[in-house]
Parts: C-alpha cells; structure tokens; sequence
C-alpha cells in the first residue's frame, strides 16, 4: 500500500502499516505482538509466529477512521490473511487538538474546563486528577466534604461512563435494545450532573481548592433513586446479555491477553484487571478517602472479551456500594478550602469587603499562584490510570501539563489482543478495549 | 544523596536500588525521584525493572526554555529538554520518577522500548511534540501530528496560533 510517496493519498504515510516488504523483522515481530517480555519458559518460538508470508496472500483494509463500531476517529490498518487478521496498526492523531498546549495557555482556574473535554464520558475524573495534581503542589488539605462529594461524583461517573460501554459494546455486537437501555440508564446520572453542575458534560465542577458548588437540595433522594434503579436494570441486562448463548459466544476467548503482555505494554483498568492482576488504585494507592469506604477490585481469569465485559458489569454494582456509603456518611462542612489565595470568596462578601472583591479580581485574572514543582498525580478512571503530570514555574498557569490517558496507552494492546482473531470478532475486541478518542488525541 | 560517582554499573543482586551513582531526591509524595545521566538512563530503568517495578506508568517530556531556574540536586546539570519517567511496582505499590536531562544540540536518548514495550507509543509521541529522538525505537515516528507537519508543538519556543479579534473601532476589511 502506498509505498511510493508520489501515491499516497493521505498525510500519515509513514504511519501506515508498512507492506512486509518494507518493514524489518523486528517491527514485524512488534506489530504481532511477539516481542512482549515473558516469563522465563514462555519464550516465543519464531516457527509458531509464521511471518514470511507471501505479499499476495494477504490484504490490508483499513477500518476507519470513519468506521461507526471504533469508536471515534480510530484508525486500524490491518493485514489480513482470507478472515485472520495478523497484524493490526492503530493510526490515531484525527483528533488531536493540542490540548496539552492550550493547557499551558490557561490558568489554573479555567484549565479545568481545558481537561474535562478530553475523555468525553468520564469528564469529572479528568478534573479530579488536574485538581488533585494542582492541590498537590500547592499543599492544601481539602475539608472532609469536598472529598466525599468528589468520591460520590467520580463514582457516578463510574457508572455512567460503564453504561456507556455496555451500550455501544451491545450495539457492536449488534443489540440494539442494550445501546437503548444503557444510554436510559446513563441519561438519569446525566441529569444528576445537570442538576450540581448546570451542564450534562463537561461541567468543570471539581476545581483546584473543591468543587464549584455544594450538592443541590435533596440529592440525598436522587442518588437513592439512581442506585435503587440501576441496580435493578443490572437483573435486566444479566437476563437479557450476561446469559445469552450467542452473546456468549461471541466474546468468550475472543481477544484475550495474558497478565504478562498486558504489564508489559503498559495496560491499566479493566484490561489489566480481566488477566487476572488485581491492580486499582483506588485500593491499592488510595486517594480521596477510598481508604474509608469498602468495595471489592474485580478481577477476571482468561482477560478475553468476556472476562471485561463482567468486569465492568460488577464495576457499576461495587461503585453503587461506594455511593451508598457515602450517601449513609456524607460529612456536613465545607465544599471547598477556605484559603483567599486558592478558592474565591463567597459571592455575597463581595458586596460588603474591599479584601473579598481584591482576592476574588486576583484569582480571576492573574489565577493561583502555584509553588514550583513537579509532581505526578494518577487515580483509577473507568478506562485505568489516568495521571497528570504537572510542571510548575510559580506563574498563575501550569508550565507543562500532561495527561497520561489510560486510552492512549491501552491502545497498544489493541494489535496483540487482535492477532489470530477474525474481522469480525474485532469489532467486538475494539470495543472491549473502550478507546475514548479525545482522551487518546487530546 | 549518594555522591555522583559516573560510570559506575551496580552488580546484579537484590539490593541493586537506589541504583549508585544517581543523584536522587524525595518527590512531593515521598517517592524517588532519580536524575540520571542519557547514558546512565537505560540502565537505571533496567535495575529497577529486574527489581519489581513491573510496569512503566508515564513517560513524557518537558521543555524547560523559559524555566531555566528550576531546583535540581548538585551534580545535574541543567539541560533545555527533560524526559520524565514514572515507573510503578505492584506488588509494593509505590512510584519512582526517572527525569533525564537531554541536551538541545543533540535530543538523543536510548529508547526503553526493549525492556517496556508499552512505552512504544508514548516515546512516539515525546518525538512528535519535542523531537526527542529514541535510538533504537523500532518505529519514530510522528502519532498524533501529521507525518508532514515541520516544528515539534509542545516546545515553547513553537508559537501557539490565535485567531485575530476584529474590534468594530478598528479598520477592517469592509
């Protein structure tokens, strides 16, 4: 394909997957996956891997970046052999719009409204983690409300963002009643947002110092309402998917990656979790007050599609426990760090002190003031580590912010969990992997 | 901090970490933070992986142009490019950060693909935005840019592009 330049039609040429021809062994052996680190014993036996195949043998298709089962602007250039795919090259950047640039651009203030866009269906923990790497470096210790009201969120958005996948996972595997269930479901946790933060999505709600406001009047009763109710559709989805022969015999040993492969490329969240490995941060380096709450880490056993497709389903029930513990012990107090240097002040002391409207000028013009530093924050996301690593030079804006999105990163194991497997079976495998593209562009 | 004594290869064994001869501070989290040298570099990653520190969680680079006074223990010296690393073990649960300093002249560092495959992409991506190079990365090159894009973005010295406001005072094109 497009081997000579004066040819190629689009812009990305050398980041196409290369005719056999053109590309050396060892990128070969990369792109099967066959270079993985394993244990000793495990050593991969290069007869087993057949790579010299003639050129006319075999096909290579693109799937996307328009294709509506990836998800996004997800580009996979595979090599086929008749259905067999055996190798596959993710091609992303259709989405890239240089977020980590226009974060440097923005003060602490507004770049929570810069994140949240990033990983569209989980935008609240991509403010956590820029709140929490900001609070880090400025050294404040949030008030114990602030905290739960922030466990509470980013569990909703657990659920949601699970919902979400069981939705598009059924429709990619062509059920068309589970996309329409899980968006119902998800809808209501969307008005719940709407309802503390005013937006569906992207709310910039949890700010550097707390959140943006305390809990509405009676949240108490909608929370209750959506536990009680998602709850109850979880029976509804394991009669109708969970159960089902030709569900189950379309994801079980489809795509599978072993605990060994899926370390070694780097594979957080529920692909790591569905080999086997009980890796979450939220137990295993606590953050907010996870250390107080008790839920239990899913784990899967062969980390095929199955294996995460019921991990996210007992996901959405462990994240329902956290929510009705922190509903049982929701502490009273503030929703954010009273420091005139961090948050503003209260609206209505504006009015009446000269200090008030000085501190509430200063922070929305020059932003906060940061201490010099770096520092590396990550917390549990529903698609795995989501870190950000921060670089301050004591300006009112971050000097370097990257976000390490568990998207991006478990794309790479997209090519190992696909070879072998059939066309078909990779929509399903794509779709296990729940790439979020504007997190993996950003 | 253990004094910075170049060259010196730890001997293989248990008590390999802090690997010698690497200048090393405490994080804001209590977690290591190591400054080796681009030489040094492969090698510190390699001690620590054989020590448990199973996966590589991050790895991005930072353009210190317009930082240049940033604190860095004695022995550093300071470089325009920095390449930060953060590795975790699972089994202790705990993070160590790796921050290379790379030269402007020459952004050449050892790609640390061979021991973490999963830093395939991200080294790829520390190219396309710093032109950093990786030697010996099976495939440099550009992710998220288009192949034929000139300038490497996250550099400060690129100009961030803004989209001139026209003021109704001001002479326009009508």
């Amino acid at each position: 394909m497009n081997s000579d330049p004066d040819t190629s039609f689009t812009s990305e040429r050398a980041q196409e997957l290369a005719d056999r021809a053109a590309t050396k062994p060892d990128e070969i052996e990369r792109e099967i996956g066959s270079v993985l680190r394993l244990p000793e014993g495990h050593v991969v036996d290069a007869s087993d891997v057949s790579i010299d195949r003639s050129e006319d043998e075999t096909m290579v298709i693109n799937m996307g970046p328009q294709h509506p089962s990836t998800h996004g602007v997800l580009r996979l250039m595979m090599e086929l052999d008749g259905e067999t795919v055996l190798r596959t090259k993710p091609v992303v950047g259709y989405l890239h719009t240089g977020m980590e640039k226009t974060g440097e651009e923005l003060s602490y203030v507004q770049g929570a409204t810069n994140v949240t866009r990033m990983d569209y269906l989980s935008p609240l923990n991509n403010e956590l983690v820029f709140a929490m790497a900001t609070e880090k470096l400025l050294g404040v210790e949030l008030p114990a409300r602030a905290v739960w009201i922030r466990m509470l969120l980013s569990e909703l958005q657990r659920i949601s963002s699970h919902l979400m996948w069981l939705a598009t996972n059924g429709m990619d595997l062509g059920s068309t009643t589970m996309m329409i269930f899980g968006f119902r479901e998800r809808e209501m946790i969307l008005a719940f947002f709407e309802k503390c933060s005013g937006l569906r999505m992207n709310h910039n709600f949890i700010r550097p110092g707390g959140t943006a406001a305390d809990l509405p009047d009676g949240w108490e009763d909608d929370v209750e309402v959506i536990c009680d109710t998602v709850l109850a559709r979880l029976e509804t989805y394991d009669e109708l998917i969970t159960g089902q022969p030709i569900f189950r015999e379309r994801v079980e040993g489809v795509g599978a990656l072993t605990a060994q492969e899926a370390l070694a490329l780097s594979a957080t969240g529920p692909i790591l979790r569905s080999t086997g490995v009980a890796w979450d941060l939220r137990r295993s380096m606590p953050y907010l007050a996870y250390d107080q709450v008790e839920f239990d880490v899913i784990v899967g056993t062969y980390g095929d599609n199955f294996d995460r497709y019921a991990i996210r389903i007992n996901e959405v029930r462990e994240s329902i426990k956290i929510v009705r513990q922190v509903l049982d012990r929701m502490p009273t107090g503030d929703y954010r760090v009273q420091d005139k240097k961090v948050t503003p002040p209260p609206r209505a002391r504006i009015d009446e002190s000269m200090e008030a409207l000085i501190h509430h000028f200063k922070i929305f013009t020059e932003g906060l003031k940061v201490p010099t530093g770096e520092v590396y924050v990550a917390i549990e996301s529903p698609r795995g580590e989501l870190g950000c690593y921060m670089v301050s030079d004591g300006s009112g804006r971050p000097y370097r912010m990257h976000i390490r999105g568990p998207s991006f990163v478990n794309l790479q194991s997209l090519p190992v969990m696909l070879r072998g497997g059939l066309v078909a079976d990779a929509i399903a495998t794509i779709s296990s992997s729940d790439p979020v593209m504007g997190e993996v562009d950003r | 901090m253990d004094e910075p004594v170049p060259g010196t290869v730890s001997p293989p064994g248990r008590d390999q970490l802090p690997p010698r001869g690497v200048a090393r501070v405490q994080g804001k989290d209590g977690e290591d933070v190591l400054f080796p040298t681009v030489e040094r570099y492969h090698d510190v990653v390699d001690i620590y992986r054989s020590e448990g520190f199973e996966l590589l969680s991050d790895l991005c680079g930072v353009d210190y142009l317009t930082h240049p006074g940033r604190v860095l223990p004695d022995g550093v010296r300071p470089e325009r490019f920095e390449l930060a690393v953060v590795l975790l073990s699972l089994t202790e649960a705990r993070r160590v950060r790796i921050r290379v300093q790379v030269p402007e002249d020459d952004p050449q560092v050892p790609t640390v693909w061979d021991l973490f495959p999963g830093s395939e992409a991200m080294e790829r991506e520390a190219f396309d935005m710093f032109g950093i190079r990786f030697v010996g990365h099976p495939d440099l090159t550009r992710i998220l840019m288009p192949d034929d894009w000139e300038g490497y973005p996250l550099r400060k010295d690129y100009g961030v592009g803004r989209v001139p406001v026209q003021f109704k005072e001001a002479p326009g094109p009508r």
